[in-house]
């Protein structure tokens, strides 16, 4: 059995560029997307996916002084901002860049940045879960 | 990464903050769109050989900049320059790194590019032209396709805006804190505008028009970027993302318009409604109320409702009082008056109404819902005539068509009703 490492693809994208797509290129784009992620899935290599609304929907918690501040938009005030991610099963980072190469054929401009994850920690039993 | 797509949208992105800035360098609108163009065709033949700059606005001034210069150099010496010389610069432009342009001149920017469009000088459709051809660079073509007029009016239309402006005068100093919230505000209107010359329609329109809407949501995301804390530009925001998520169940195949009431929910766009309610929910945590923030909220109380018999009529009552105290209008009363038939009856929403005889009577919502309530008090006389002149009074065949599916429901409800 292949021991397999669990790695964060962090979307990181213009944010400006990918509001002005038409609704007809976002929908063909993660159309394309859609049949990687299948594909994935079936080969049990998907973990969870999110993609993330508008950073203009974003509430910021600064902890960093007492009492902590809530601040309206995102942490980072940078060009390029986390749009979403995805979380694959794999062997080893060439795999992981492998399928983050895939995803960045059908979805090019900005980064991923490719993290490993050290834990998952789950809900216990019989607590609430969130819905997916 | 040559692929045209991906390029027009990193142009469509950066183009306001482009121009923003040229225009304040060349302070002349006109001026700053040639320089802009001219930048815009360099960067499709540029970069799909050299690849995208990291940061494609600040390329598109400088190379703009220079372009302009170069325009204007060219025009004094009646001799246009050798396009060796003009482009020769290009690979070097983003080794300057481009004086990064700080943040403050940047929100300063793009608030007057905008505040251009929303100039008080300017009529409601020379406001809403000018920001699609300025801001968000529709062609001439593609807005008279929109308002289903020819490109001659349209070229009319903004060329008179645009020289209303320039008479006025484009104000270039830094706005104090009074003046940038009166801009804004102005701003935040023309927006409101733009969404609605998209949203009034018929489902003939529906397809040409429909891109307006998108841009109105665009210009609107692009003020709340400038103003990330502004509980008001959340709202507006929030609004239009809720109303626009409905677009798809407001008409049937046939292409009739389908009440609110009898929209299939389905069709509603969950990932507009989920952005709208996560913005209108931030925004109240501000507690200054504002007209687009509560009118989102009566939105976002639709939106929130799974079937249309589940909607909080309680709520909505109350929302609506706060809206008529914020921006008092007999419009406003008339959609309470609606609301309030259903929380307290049609007698209160008919006494509601009767002070608004002398503003509304030529409105021929006021006549249908007057009709309703009549309708529904067993007046069923008084109820004829007010649908009648409802009828009348009906600017196009699809309003006509909207009273009379009222008034058969409504007979339909009294046939039911009877024992």
């Amino acid at each position: 059995m292949v021991m397999t490492m669990q790695y964060a693809i962090l979307c990181y994208h213009d944010e400006k560029v990918t509001c002005a797509w038409s609704k007809e290129h976002d929908d063909a784009v993660m159309a394309k997307l859609g049949v990687i992620m299948e594909r994935l899935a079936r080969e049990g290599k998907l973990g969870p996916v999110a993609r993330l609304l508008p950073t203009t929907a974003a509430t910021t918690l600064r902890k960093d002084r007492e009492p902590p501040l809530v601040v309206d938009g995102p942490f980072a005030e940078t060009k390029e901002q986390l749009l979403g991610f995805y979380i694959v099963d794999c062997a080893s980072l060439e795999d992981a860049l492998a399928i983050a190469r895939e995803l960045g054929e059908v979805n090019p401009g900005g980064a991923y940045e490719i993290r490993p994850v050290a834990a998952f920690f789950e809900a216990p039993a019989g607590s609430g879960k969130a819905a997916p | 990464m040559t692929d045209a797509g991906w390029i027009a949208s990193v142009l469509t992105a950066a183009r306001p903050q482009a121009l923003a800035a040229l225009l304040r360098y060349f302070r002349d609108l006109d001026a700053a769109e040639e320089a802009l163009q001219e930048a815009c065709l360099r960067a499709l033949r540029n970069w799909p050989r050299n690849g995208p700059p990291r940061d494609a606005a600040a390329w598109l001034v400088m190379v703009g900049r220079n372009a302009g210069i170069d325009a204007v150099r060219a025009r004094s010496r009646l001799a246009p320059l050798p396009e060796a010389e003009v482009t020769r610069d290009l690979p070097d432009v983003e080794s300057e790194t481009v004086e990064r342009v700080d943040a403050a001149d940047y929100r300063d920017d793009i608030l007057r590019l905008l505040f251009v469009c929303s100039h008080p000088e300017l009529t409601a459709t020379q406001q809403i032209a000018l920001a699609l051809r300025i801001v968000c660079g529709l062609s001439v073509a593609q807005i008279a396709r929109s308002f289903l007029v020819s490109e001659a009016a349209i070229e009319q239309r903004i060329t008179r805006a645009k020289r209303r402006v320039a008479d006025a005068g484009v104000p270039f100093e830094p706005p104090g804190a009074v003046a940038r919230a009166e801009r804004v505000a102005a701003v935040a209107a023309m927006i409101y505008l733009v969404f609605n010359e998209g949203y009034t329609t018929t489902v003939a329109e529906l397809g040409a028009r429909a891109p307006l809407c998108e841009e109105a949501i665009r210009l609107a995301r692009l003020l709340l970027g400038l103003y990330p804390a502004e509980p008001e530009i959340m709202g507006l925001l929030a609004l239009l993302l809720l109303q626009h998520s409905r677009a798809a169940a407001r008409f049937d195949a046939a292409g009739e318009a389908v009440l609110l009431e009898d929209q299939d929910r389905s069709r509603w766009d969950g990932k507009r409604i989920a952005e709208g309610l996560a913005l209108i929910e931030k925004a109240m945590r501000h507690r200054q109320p504002g007209s687009y923030q509560v009118q989102a909220a009566i939105a976002a109380l639709h939106a929130r409702a799974p079937r249309f018999e589940e909607t909080d009529w309680a709520e909505m009552d109350l929302l609506y009082e706060a809206l008529e105290r914020l921006q008092p209008s007999p419009v406003v009363t008339l959609n309470r008056a609606v609301v309030v038939a259903r929380v307290r009856g049609p007698q209160a929403a008919l006494t509601m109404l009767e002070p608004l005889s002398d503003r509304l009577g030529s409105y021929f919502y006021f006549h249908g819902a007057r009709g309703a309530f009549l309708q529904r008090l067993g007046r069923t006389a008084e109820a004829g005539e007010a649908f009648a002149r409802a009828i009348a009074l009906a600017n196009t065949p699809a309003e006509a068509a909207h009273i009379r599916m009222q008034v058969e429901r409504l007979q339909m409800f009294d046939v039911a009703r009877q024992p």
